[in-house]
């Protein structure tokens, strides 16, 4: 989905970055294609099971894993599944788009409740992608010059993302404990910041928390992808810039950051699904029940079906979620391809 | 063999795999010699409950030949489990349940019913206490489970801080812990220590305090009553021990993994309250010489319709999956764990009291602590309503109540309007 084909007249001659495709990926393609031996006729390409068979398994669980499940979710949204059901679904009365209305009508509770649930995972996902990337691309620029040291670095920076999520969550919810935190022991008793020992797990401030566990979590991710898409980058243009006069700042605008574009599109738009989805960092931070500050949407519909024994409303909110999400992923495509052919 | 054949063998191989690897889930109901049986949470670990159990399990394989495969499930994952093994119609042939969910689990339809014949096979309906057994399913139906481990909700006090403070008796009102617990807190240490962020505890609490102010949180047709006026006095009464009294120290409203039980371990909280904390205070060093018993408190003066009740049914129950292939084997084996013998074994190692009459009176439940919990059972404990919702109940409230604290720590009022708007929000979202 995330590489389109080349607009109609593309010829494979023409440039990687014009066409939006990483090099390798025309390199790779067969010479043979374009300087065919004149004279010989084509090999007919022999029918073959071999593809289909070695395509299977991953049809196959993709199918069972991914599309399955997403498709009994949407049937499940139609039915009011609760605990009188689930053992025989059949038995479950279908109310058609009855959940829908429930859950998306703003003036109900259980709507307004999503509603601010969204809005909360809305701007979570934007500080947390934003500043995760901002964190991650300059760790990746200043690392981009060797220098003694460099690599211990790059493996210290690389951590967070290689430890398992759940162990590196409760270590959080230990440092942000109100009494017997690391935090508050800094931020109170060797800093002297606040007098008062601020709660960081309950109240307004579980929203900060939250923030500073996904951004902590997330930016070495950017940092290695844009780390990799700088070795991308020749140096002949870095040479060719300096030549003309150019600084760090005018460098870093007019060739590192357009040369990464590809890398940036693909990067901003996976850490925005991961984020916008992310039930680990919340779930194990506060437990069943988030804070009202910190109510991410996938822990939301978890307590709304979960908790709530209520598996339709929550199947109706995910698969509102879903179209949500593929809303936002096909208008970002659309938007960046636009802005790629027109230039 | 080429090279192309062995490719297509490979992918079919694969595929064949992958294929099978759908098919194939877990493995159901045991046949006749066997049972699975997942445990819950008892003991001071899941490494504990197992050590535990095996001696017993092992007993019954001796003496019926039916081996027992247990696995102690953590609180956190049970009822989802249970959801998923009700859902399924795979997993377990016996479960322990926490008895709250008696009525929720009862209305999937997945639990074997007891009605009378059942239970004449597993000892028969007189044989348990009868508190225990009403909070098994909804009233007007056959129990879906038996009581296994009854427990109650006592306080705990600290005999040394009661001795340094000149306090001579524990309160029996709330007015009077309120005022001891104000003579008992200073210099770090405070009153009483709570679970403020743990929604099950805080709907325990609520039910309590509901009970005893009059109120119901569910009403005669099952429908939620959440923000009734004495629900909501009940719940503020809660709160106002933090936010009023000041009794408790606010760190408790981020409470959620016991730490309440440590801080009354550990001297810093003077006063807790608990379903047979004994056991596991003994785990973290407190001697049982070093802390005092007593009833739940009471309101001084009851409002017109409160009731004597200071404590829930607490408890947990077993329960046979009606998709188990060996349903005599699952229903002897609810019978040996809820025999004299094992009775007094399990739960004298819990710190629970037995489930049924006949070992009441053994020594081993003798202590202050059993007396206490066990006197609560017979005459001041009512189950948790026992409908279907319950847990969206425990869930809905325990939620709205924890936000409350969050509220009382962090210096916001708590009123009665603000406890009713997050009552009424809790109820709205009830379906």
């Amino acid at each position: 989905m995330a590489t389109t084909t080349p607009p109609a007249g593309t010829a494979s001659g023409q440039s990687p970055a014009a066409a939006g495709k990483p090099a390798g990926q025309l390199a790779r393609q067969p010479p043979a294609a374009a300087d065919k031996p004149a004279g010989r006729p084509a090999r007919r390409p022999r029918r073959s099971l071999l593809p289909y068979l070695l395509l299977a398994p991953a049809i196959v669980l993709e199918l069972a894993i991914h599309v399955i499940p997403m498709l009994v979710g949407a049937w499940m949204s139609l039915l009011e599944l609760t605990q009188f059901h689930i053992r025989d679904w059949s038995s479950a009365p279908f109310v058609g788009l009855d959940n829908y209305r429930v859950v998306l009508d703003v003036n109900s509770a259980a709507g307004a409740e999503l509603l601010r649930s969204f809005r909360v995972t809305v701007v979570y996902t934007v500080l947390s992608v934003g500043l995760s990337w901002v964190l991650g691309t300059t760790a990746a620029v200043l690392l981009q010059r060797p220098f003694r040291g460099r690599a211990v670095l790059r493996a210290l920076f690389l951590t967070p993302y290689a430890l398992p999520v759940y162990t590196a969550v409760i270590t959080w919810t230990f440092l942000f404990q109100r009494d017997t935190g690391l935090v508050n022991h800094v931020l109170v008793d060797q800093l002297d910041l606040v007098d008062d020992r601020p709660f960081w797990l309950i109240g307004d401030n579980s929203f900060v928390a939250l923030l500073i566990v996904s951004i902590w979590r997330t930016w070495p991710f950017a940092f290695l992808c844009v780390m990799a898409g700088l070795q991308n980058i020749p140096d002949e243009l870095y040479e060719a810039a300096a030549m003309d006069g150019a600084g760090f700042w005018r460098r870093l605008r007019s060739v590192t950051l357009p040369m990464l574009r590809p890398v940036n599109l693909v990067l901003v738009l996976v850490l925005f699904l991961w984020t916008f989805n992310d039930f680990n960092t919340p779930y194990v931070l506060f437990g069943g029940s988030a804070p009202a500050e910190a109510d991410l949407i996938s822990l939301h519909i978890y307590r709304s079906s979960f908790q709530t024994w209520d598996f339709g409303s929550g199947s109706a909110m995910s698969v509102a979620l879903l179209l949500f999400l593929l809303l936002v992923t096909a208008g970002y495509l659309l938007l960046t391809n636009r802005r790629r052919n027109d230039a | 063999m080429s090279r192309r054949h062995l490719a297509i063998l490979t992918a079919t191989v694969l595929a064949a795999a992958s294929l099978t690897a759908c098919g194939s889930g877990d493995e159901a109901g045991g046949d006749s010699k066997t049972l699975t049986y997942w445990a819950s949470n008892q003991g001071a670990s899941l490494e504990a409950d197992k050590e535990i159990l095996q001696p017993e399990l092992d007993k019954f394989e001796q003496q019926t030949g039916i081996k027992v495969n247990v696995e102690v499930v953590p609180w956190s994952d049970l009822l989802n489990r249970l959801l998923a093994a009700a859902t399924t119609g795979q997993g377990p042939d016996v479960v322990n349940i926490g008895n709250t969910w008696s009525a929720s689990l009862q209305a999937t339809g997945a639990l074997v019913e007891f009605d009378d014949a059942t239970l004449a096979k597993v000892g028969g309906k007189d044989r348990f206490v009868p508190a225990a057994l009403a909070a098994a399913g909804a009233p007007d139906k056959p129990p879906a489970a038996v009581p296994l481990y009854s427990l109650a909700y006592a306080l705990y006090y600290n005999k040394q801080s009661f001795a340094d403070a000149g306090i001579t008796a524990a309160p029996t009102t709330w007015e009077e812990l309120a005022e001891v617990g104000k003579k008992l807190t200073g210099d770090g240490r405070w009153g009483l220590a709570v679970e403020g962020a743990n929604p099950s505890e805080n709907a325990h609490h609520a039910f309590t305090f509901g009970q005893q102010y009059g109120g119901d949180w569910f009403d005669a047709a099952g429908k939620p009553s959440f923000d009734t006026p004495q629900n909501v006095a009940a719940v503020k009464r809660y709160i106002d021990l933090m936010a009023v009294d000041k009794v408790v120290n606010p760190s408790n409203a981020e409470y959620a993994q016991n730490q309440s039980v440590s801080d009354f371990a550990n001297g810093k909280a003077a006063m807790l309250l608990w379903q047979a904390a004994g056991a596991n205070l003994k785990s973290q060093g407190m001697a049982p010489e070093a802390y005092g018993v007593a009833p739940v408190p009471f309101l001084a003066t009851p409002p017109a319709g409160g009731k004597q009740v200071n404590s829930m049914v607490a408890g947990i129950n077993i329960a046979v999956f009606k998709h188990t292939g060996n349903l005599d084997g699952a229903l002897e084996f609810v019978k040996f764990m809820t025999s004299d013998t094992e009775q007094v074994t399990l739960n004298k190692t819990y710190g629970s009291l037995p489930a049924v009459g006949t070992v009441a009176a053994d020594p081993a439940f003798a202590a202050e602590e059993q007396k206490v919990l066990a006197q609560a059972l017979a005459t001041s404990a009512a189950p948790l309503p026992q409908v279907p919702e319950e847990s969206t109940f425990e869930t809905l409230v325990g939620t709205a109540i924890k936000e409350l604290f969050a509220d009382a720590a962090s210096g916001r009022p708590v009123t009665e309007d603000s406890v009713r708007e997050k009552l009424t929000r809790a109820q709205q979202q009830m379906r």
